[in-house]
């Protein structure tokens, strides 16, 4: 198996134990990237020397020492570019601070390598939204590899990184993961500082990794969790150590089957594989109960209200005024805004700024923006009381395994459907891990477990004994 | 609900964006159908229930009134399209 190939928590073996050397993993990810990212397109950009550099100057004795993590595109790498895949940014931005996240990688001994390809500013759940360049997904080249994160998800799942970080607005993390067949995780709103993560819709963005294995994902938590004072919505709360009790098993937990989330709509085979996956579970201990969450029917609606509403607002700074692409020889202010934005911005991004926009202007606000908070209220409750009853939930991730490029083009509302199983998480604030399960007609697929706010020992704990199996 | 018909020129107008006759056309459509599905939320019994602005209930935050260093202007500048005696510089916005 090639270093670029290995889970992080091998390569940790093997770098303390001096078989390696941090340089040897960088050089390997390198060349791994210039013979075969010609072929999936995960990575926009990477600056080698400068990764090659910080090998050099590797602190082993650090949790995350010397080891490269692919970085999306819209999460701010000083000195480097974040285009957030659009051609607004293209060119025209170069990242003149760290994300906090970055900071706290940087701390623990890892080395941010290359920026990877997304939907446009996180818009989208294939990457076909990407203003640049178009990513395969790794198993079944022609199918899409989720997204947004699907070049984070992609360069894992390839083989080119060890492991990357993504954003999830909506599914943006744990999509992929499921597409590629690799683990996904989205913490609590509010667990990863979202200083630096260029914003979407503020209230449901979260960071997270993109990893071989659910230690993995336990190693860049511990990193990657915490406050931040340049994020307010960060929180206190005290970190633990997420790879502790990670083998502890199921035994006495109790997990939830929420029967909306079986119904119509549902591909049957990807319905046996989720039956199936919980099942192993009971037979290790775990006890199955079916539980109901009613306003799943809703969630769609609310996010779509609440997503491009925020959207709208945080897209304004894209303007052409401090930084990105200003059109040429504007006749006055007005012109300025408006045309370098058209130039700037794809369809996708256009039409949520639209609609967004919409929702949120005068007369329709109490009818839509207020209605959907409201039931956002309610969305959040359901989860409050089935987090009395059951320890964690499973449920799949899409409906479909990942489908040939192209295939919803034209109808973004049949995208947006798909996101039925992920949207509810980020609007109720809860944490959700997607880890693989057996793929069908070999495209991989993804199981989901979500946890309670700032449960993220209790998933990784169950995802592990899915892993396991 | 509100009437679901958006006036897309209009909309765009306030996002600060143009968009071609194509966009206005093919956008409209899609919204429609997207506000179709959105309409469903008129079905929810909302009464008497706080609208979430947020996954948790937040309160404010602040910090201890301590001057901390921020970005430099050389920081801020860096990507600017345009700038003159380390300022932005844009087209004249009043008239004299």
């Amino acid at each position: 198996m090639s270093l670029a190939a290995s889970s992080l928590s091998s390569l940790r073996r093997q770098l303390t134990s001096g078989e390696i050397s941090s340089r040897d993993i960088v050089e390997d990810v390198i060349a791994q990237i210039s013979s075969r990212d010609g072929d999936v397109g995960a990575f926009l950009s990477h600056h080698s020397e400068d990764a090659l550099a910080a090998a050099e100057k590797a602190d082993l004795s650090l949790p995350l020492g010397g080891l490269p993590i692919g970085i999306k595109d819209n999460i701010n790498v000083a000195g480097q570019p974040c285009t957030c895949a659009s051609k607004f940014l293209k060119d025209a931005y170069t990242s003149p601070y760290d994300a906090t996240a970055i900071t706290k990688l940087r701390a623990a001994g890892a080395i941010p390598f290359g920026k990877t390809n997304l939907d446009e500013f996180a818009m989208g759940s294939s990457t076909e939204n990407s203003g640049l360049q178009t990513t395969q997904n790794p198993s079944a080249p022609g199918h899409i590899p989720g997204g947004s994160s699907g070049g984070s998800a992609a360069a894992v799942a390839a083989n080119l990184i060890p492991a990357s970080l993504g954003s999830d607005t909506g599914g943006s993390i744990r999509q992929p993961a499921s597409h590629c067949g690799v683990v996904g995780l989205k913490p609590s709103y509010g667990r990863v500082s979202r200083y630096g993560l260029v914003a979407f819709g503020s209230s449901l963005d979260q960071i997270g990794p993109l990893t071989h294995t659910v230690e993995d994902s336990a190693l860049l938590l511990n990193a990657l969790a915490g406050i931040d004072p340049r994020d307010s919505t960060s929180l206190e709360d005290p970190v633990p150590d997420y790879t502790e009790g990670l083998d502890a098993g199921v035994s006495g937990m109790k997990l939830g089957l929420p029967k909306e989330y079986f119904a119509d709509g549902l591909c049957p085979k990807i319905r046996e594989r989720i039956e199936s996956a919980a099942k192993k579970l009971e037979s290790q201990g775990a006890e199955i109960v079916e539980i109901s969450l009613p306003h799943t029917e809703y969630a769609v609606a609310t996010y779509y209200i609440i997503a491009p509403a925020e959207a709208s607002s945080n897209l304004s700074r894209f303007d052409g005024v401090r930084y990105g692409n200003r059109t040429d020889h504007p006749a006055d202010m007005l012109s300025l805004y408006k045309d370098s934005r058209e130039a700037g911005f794809g369809s996708e991004v256009k039409r949520r700024i639209i609609l967004g926009t919409y929702v949120l202007s005068s007369g329709y606000y109490d009818a839509f923006y207020l209605r959907a908070q409201k039931v956002r209220t309610l969305i959040r409750r359901d989860f409050q009381e089935a987090f009395e009853k059951v320890d964690a939930i499973l449920t799949p991730v899409a409906p479909e395994t990942a489908p040939k490029m192209g295939a919803a083009s034209g109808d973004p509302l049949k995208h947006y459907l798909a996101d039925i199983y992920t949207i509810s998480a980020n609007l109720a604030g809860n944490c959700g891990i997607s880890v693989p399960l057996e793929p069908i007609d070999s495209l991989p697929i993804g199981l989901q477990i979500l946890g309670p706010h700032l449960g993220e020992k209790t998933i990784l704990r169950c995802a592990r004994a899915v892993e396991s199996v | 609900m509100a009437d679901s018909h958006i006036d897309v020129r209009y909309v765009a107008n306030l996002a600060r964006i143009n968009l071609s006759e194509e966009e206005v056309t093919r956008f409209g459509g899609q919204l429609e159908g997207i506000m179709a599905h959105i309409e469903k939320l008129s079905e929810v019994d909302i009464e008497g229930i706080e609208p979430s602005a947020h996954a948790h209930d937040l309160s404010n935050k602040v910090r201890e009134d301590i001057p901390v260093q921020s970005l430099p202007t050389e920081g801020f500048l860096q990507n600017a399209p345009d700038q003159a005696d380390n300022q932005l510089r844009v087209p004249k916005v009043v008239d004299a």
